[in-house]
């Protein structure tokens, strides 16, 4: 396919403070394309959201992003603990991340129902033990 | 108003960004908490925040956010006024809290939705 253009990125489970490295990357790349703001807008904080939640609880991971003329999908695929109920995760203000995490502003779940309302699609596959894939797609118009 | 309005209104500090003083703004938010600045706010321009850390200015950044205001007298480190140079973001610090710097500026015109 023409016009096809993909990014990867490895997300250090070990810094916070460089967690938002990937995303801010990707926010300029669209800029530099020529994306529509209300678009960057989106996929800048879905994945943003994704990239704060693969260091808070999993340790880091490898983000892919591809981009055509017709959408932006993000694919964050992390090695961590995996969610054992997503439904649950999926709730506004349900969170498991521990006290420090909230210290540094975040942690109060909002992570993952932002990324659902800031997306146009998202799967969210996870196994207990073996990891997390979520996709996020974001059309543009 | 613009930023050098905001700077004067709060007589807050300019940490970075005296090239950005003329910027216009028209709405602002005031929070602790980034996941509710990522969930809730829209096409706002100030940031008053008590919390110091990088996520502030990548946050900010996310949204668009032009200017971060420290309540309490707070004031970043080298590395957070590094991302913000980078990411053209201004930074001041006010000696003010959160709830007095809120108010001031609602006083003088801003509101919080656009």
């Amino acid at each position: 396919m023409e016009n096809l253009i993909q990014l990867s990125y490895e997300v250090d489970g070990d810094d916070f403070t460089r967690a938002g490295e990937a995303s801010a990357n990707v926010k300029k790349s669209l800029r530099k394309l020529g994306v529509p703001p209300e678009v960057i807008r989106k996929v800048a904080i879905a994945l943003y959201e994704g990239e704060i939640n693969m260091v808070i609880h999993a340790e880091g991971g490898v983000i892919d992003v591809e981009i055509s003329p017709e959408h932006v999908t993000m694919v964050l695929k992390d090695h961590g603990k995996g969610i054992a109920d997503v439904e649950k995760a999926m709730q506004e203000g349900y969170s498991t991340a521990p006290d420090e995490v909230r210290s540094l502003g975040f942690g109060a779940g909002m992570g993952l129902p932002n990324m659902k309302k800031y997306s146009d699609e998202m799967e969210i596959d996870s196994t207990v033990g073996v990891g997390t894939t979520v996709t996020m797609t974001v059309y543009i118009p | 108003m613009t930023i050098q309005d905001v700077k004067s209104i709060l007589n807050a500090d300019v940490i970075y960004g005296d090239g950005l003083m003329e910027q216009e703004i028209h709405t602002a938010c005031g929070s602790d908490m980034m996941s509710d600045v990522l969930a809730f706010v829209k096409d706002q321009s100030v940031l008053l925040t008590g919390l110091v850390n990088p996520q502030v200015v990548r946050t900010a950044d996310m949204m668009d956010i032009r200017c971060i205001i420290f309540v309490r007298g707070k004031c970043p480190d080298e590395d957070i006024i590094e991302l913000a140079k980078e990411r053209e973001i201004a930074l001041m610090s006010t000696s003010l809290r959160m709830f007095t710097a809120c108010g001031l500026l609602w006083e003088n015109g801003l509101r919080g939705e656009g």
